[in-house]
């Protein structure tokens, strides 16, 4: 509520600067009188803040405390400005603001707020939860678990812990499974979001690689359950090192993948068919000795075999160089600087993968706050979605509709069917049909047809349903697109009709007209 | 390799937008279409599941076959005239499944060519990774990130272009799945149309609302965001103007969902929409249990598969000089039958290529045999042609395209099949 309230206020600052310029040019003064009043009475809803002010100390104090646990930084070199500071942290590190959420982070403190975000244990997030256990089981599942996609996306519009939710979607997309492999996978996905992927996704990287090594879902997607010591099967092993770790360049040769191969035999499900667990089988196991990337494994020595691999291969300086691009990527830019994702992976091997102190390097970086890297990633479809209800101040939803949408825009959650994952870099998304398609959904979430996304939970609306059409324009550029509305794009928003001028219609109608047209502009499809 | 970004400059459109005459000078005549170019058109048609070959271009001259099939094998031709339940004879030693009738006529003018023992080198029997091959033109490199027809639209695109077409002569219907999401093998930086149906690709706003949507595509930067949305909005003008649902089908095409998407590829060709490239795909071939023989479950897909073709080939009439046709199947199904009057995954495979300048009326390939000892793995029908001396050859033959070790990198063909 704190945030809502706060928003309010923003937008009726916007508001009231439009309004004096439309007014100079055509507004009757009557309607300038009533529309103020609407206004004051807007911003003086009942005082509740005593208790916010109170919370909002508490948060302060445990963002000052927790951003003593990082290297000190400085916003010297940064080419941003504080507003553009906050707007890049709320476009990067969370899936794009909530209304009052800019003005919450300014408040905080930039830095204070990442230092907040990247200690996501501390930020309470009950009503998320309790949301979450309200989802009703999902049928196709035998273990009465929810749908994990439908949590996936609800957690990403609605958790105070978006940095957590931006790291989930990252790893789960670095350590991509596909639901559609086969029946169990169904089964497996649930505790693969809960259990293996979110648990460590801030955590350090050798444990989420651990965690990951014995899940169902990845030994079966990757077929190494079925792996033996008289069928050796590559699968599992090559990607291990070529999509989680070292990476395709990171110098390994096919000796190796049979190695890692050889050492992974064994490692499979226990009763798949009734969704089991992790389940060494030693009768499965090469006990030979093996030799990967130099280092000697010497025979016999069962599960402890593949462990050392996982130890050897998050260590190596190839997967840090590997993680670290693939996180300037996402956070930063498509071409990210060579010496940030150096600085990255100095950070990964100094720290042994701890992905709090990882993330924290990229994203205090001047590199993170430069001109170049300002609103210069191309949206998903996940983020296009999940940002647009957010920007709305919608609610998340409890159904698989809004996992539709985002498949339909052609990123189906645990939908991708290669080991490779949706692509990072953002202009990979960009082709007619699909713009076509966000262009389409921005018209529909306008007119209340996405679930949870209406213009009426959009606090804006309240006041601005009757304003003129260019305070209406001021304060959806300001509070959906950033700000960032080239002028073309203003004078193109400004140039329907103006419900009041005309006398007739509904005004609501005029603003969503100018939603859509914000939700479907170009504008809105960068981050 | 990145998309090229380009917006085109000229005026007008946006007029009836009663826009300032700022926008004006960077905005686009309506009337600045790409050029329709009548050239080549290959249309590809994937059949995902695993067909099973061995009963739809069938060894009947092989005794093997009879005796690991003993209650799924299509029956020997019949002696005189063909009846419904046997094999239809090709020449003496294969023949065609009964529901391949309508594309005998094809087969007997020489526009149906068929590459039996056609696969993939890798040995999976992964549906999932076997696709990925065919359609990364791969095999065994999962990373690939695009795929082998994208490569051909980039390779060709960028590298011609700059030479004999300005990028803006390139249609935006240039190569087009009827497919709800771009398939792995249109994958890649060359620009593409993914559609479910051309009745959906729209903008779905009323009136002025889309002239000022893409008033805002139209101006502000030049970057992929921008470029990508005007290229929609004119591909939606362009689908408008060439209005392909004018084109009433000559004949009748099957009412399932395959037999409707041929039917948009053959009016999208007919309306001159510079379609290069087509590709769709159908299910339901993994026939593990009570696949039928002569009639049955794979008999119905069959018969929806060849009606589908034959009603194309027919529609397009004489269009069909610049047009090749091709199916693909992940890999083929075990020789033996199973417990379960079905066929469990298998290896090699079999491609139908027709088309105007095909040289059909024969099977291409040499064939394994089918005893014990000349079966892949012992189980399987061995693979002799690589699928990829398939795709190049009508690549380079049909579509006249170089750049064979880019579309296809490792892959060198060692001997020309002379399909095209």
């Amino acid at each position: 509520m704190r945030g809502r309230d706060a928003g309010t206020v923003g937008v009726g600052r916007l508001v009231a600067a439009a309004c004096a310029r439309a007014c100079a040019r055509a507004c009757a003064a009557v309607w300038v009188a009533v529309w103020v009043a609407v206004w004051v009475a807007a911003c003086a809803s009942p005082p509740r803040a005593g208790p916010r002010e109170e919370a909002t100390g508490r948060a302060s104090a445990r963002a000052e405390r927790v951003l003593r646990e990082f290297p000190a930084v400085s916003d010297f070199g940064r080419d941003l400005t504080t507003d553009q500071q906050v707007l890049q942290v709320l476009d990067r590190a969370a899936f794009g603001p909530r209304p009052g959420d800019v003005a919450r982070v300014r408040r905080l403190g930039v830095d204070r707020w990442i230092a907040e975000q990247l200690t996501p244990d501390g930020i309470d997030d009950g009503a998320m939860d309790a949301f979450v256990a309200r989802i009703p089981p999902d049928t196709a599942q035998s273990n009465g678990a929810a749908d994990p996609r439908v949590v996936k996306v609800a957690r990403a519009v609605a958790s105070e812990r978006q940095l957590q939710e931006v790291m989930v979607d990252f790893w789960e997309n670095h350590f991509t499974v596909y639901a559609g492999k086969g029946r169990p996978m169904r089964d497996f996905l649930p505790a693969y979001d809960r259990d293996v992927i979110r648990p460590h996704a801030l955590g350090h990287f050798r444990d989420l690689l651990g965690a990951v090594a014995k899940s169902p879902a990845m030994l079966f997607y990757l077929d190494n359950w079925r792996s033996g010591v008289r069928g050796l099967n590559e699968n599992y092993g090559r990607e291990l090192l070529e999509l989680h770790t070292l990476g395709v360049d990171g110098g390994y040769t096919q000796a190796d993948v049979i190695a890692v191969a050889r050492a992974l035999t064994g490692w499979s499900i226990d009763r798949p068919a009734q969704g089991g667990g992790f389940i060494f089988r030693p009768r499965l196991h090469d006990t030979g000795e093996k030799v990967l990337l130099g280092h000697h494994l010497a025979a016999g020595r069962g599960i402890a075999d593949a462990e050392e691999v996982l130890d050897i291969l998050a260590r190596h300086p190839s997967t840090a160089r590997f993680v670290a691009l693939k996180l300037c990527e996402r956070f930063v830019s498509d071409t990210p600087p060579p010496a940030l994702v150096a600085r990255t992976a100095a950070t990964f091997t100094r720290t042994d993968g701890d992905l709090r102190q990882v993330v924290w390097t990229i994203l205090t970086s001047p590199e993170f706050f430069s001109r170049a890297a300002y609103r210069a990633k191309v949206k998903s479809p996940f983020e296009l979605v999940v940002s647009a209800v957010r920007a709305l101040g919608g609610q998340p939803d409890s159904t698989r509709r809004s996992a539709q949408v985002i498949a339909r825009l052609g990123e189906p959650v645990f939908g991708h069917q290669a080991p490779n994952g949706y692509p990072e870099t953002g202009t990979s998304w960009m082709s007619t049909g699909a713009i076509l398609a966000r262009i389409n959904f921005g018209q529909a979430a306008a007119a209340g047809r996405i679930p949870g996304a209406s213009l009426d939970d959009w606090p804006a609306a309240r006041i601005l349903r009757t304003a003129p059409r260019a305070a209406q324009v001021d304060s959806v550029v300001g509070e959906i697109l950033g700000g960032a509305a080239s002028p073309d794009s203003r004078a193109i928003l400004l140039s329907g009709g103006n419900p009041l001028d005309t006398g007739g219609g509904t005004p609501l109608r005029g603003l969503a007209q100018i939603v859509g047209l914000a939700l479907g502009a170009p504008e809105f499809q960068r981050r | 390799m990145e998309r090229r970004v380009f917006v085109r400059s000229g005026a007008l459109a946006l007029v009836t937008l009663g826009l300032s005459p700022r926008f004006l000078r960077r905005v686009v005549f309506a009337a600045d279409l790409p050029a329709a170019r009548r050239g080549k058109v290959l249309i590809c048609l994937f059949q995902r599941g695993a067909a099973d070959a061995l009963n739809i271009v069938v060894p009947h001259g092989e005794s093997a076959y009879y005796a690991m099939r003993p209650t799924i094998a299509i029956p020997r031709p019949a002696r005189g005239t063909p009846s419904g339940a046997g094999t239809i004879d090709l020449d003496g030693f294969f023949g065609l499944h009964p529901a391949l009738a309508p594309l005998l006529p094809l087969y007997a003018q020489r526009h149906l060519a068929i590459v039996h023992a056609v696969g993939s080198p890798s040995a999976t029997r992964s549906h999932f990774d076997a696709q990925d091959y065919m359609e990364s033109g791969t095999p065994d490199a999962k990373a690939t990130p695009d795929g082998w027809l994208n490569r051909y639209l980039a390779a060709q695109g960028t590298c011609e272009a700059g030479r004999t077409r300005a990028p803006s002569t390139v249609s935006p219907f240039r190569a087009v799945a009827l497919a709800p999401e771009t398939p792995r093998i249109l994958e890649g930086p060359a620009p593409t149309v993914a559609l479910s149906d051309l009745q959906e690709f729209s903008v779905r706003a009323t009136g002025s609302q889309v002239e000022r949507l893409e008033a805002l595509y139209r101006t502000g930067s030049a970057d992929i965001v921008h470029a990508t949305g005007a290229e929609s909005f004119e591909a939606v003008r362009m689908l408008r103007a060439a209005n392909p649902q004018q084109y009433v089908p000559a004949v009748e095409y099957p009412r399932s969902p395959f037999g409707q998407r041929l039917q948009q590829i053959a009016q999208l060709i007919k309306a001159d929409v510079g379609l290069e490239i087509a590709f769709t795909d159908v299910g339901g071939w993994d026939t593990h249990v009570n696949q039928g023989a002569a009639t049955g479950q794979l008999a119905e897909r069959l018969a929806d598969f060849a009606r589908g073709i034959a009603a194309l080939v027919t529609d397009l009439g004489d269009r069909m000089a610049d047009v090749a046709i091709v199916t693909m199947s992940e890999f083929g199904r075990m020789a033996r039958e199973n417990g379960n009057g079905g066929t469990d995954h298998g290896h090699a495979g079999a491609m139908f290529v027709l088309g105007g300048d095909v040289r059909g009326g024969r099977v291409y390939g040499r064939w394994p045999g089918l005893q014990p000892e000349q079966l892949f793995e012992g189980r399987d029908l061995a693979r002799t042609t690589d699928f990829r001396a398939v795709f190049s050859e009508l690549v380079s033959q049909h579509l006249g395209g170089a750049h064979l070790d880019a579309i296809f990198p490792g892959f060198s063909a060692t001997e020309r099949l002379g399909l095209v």
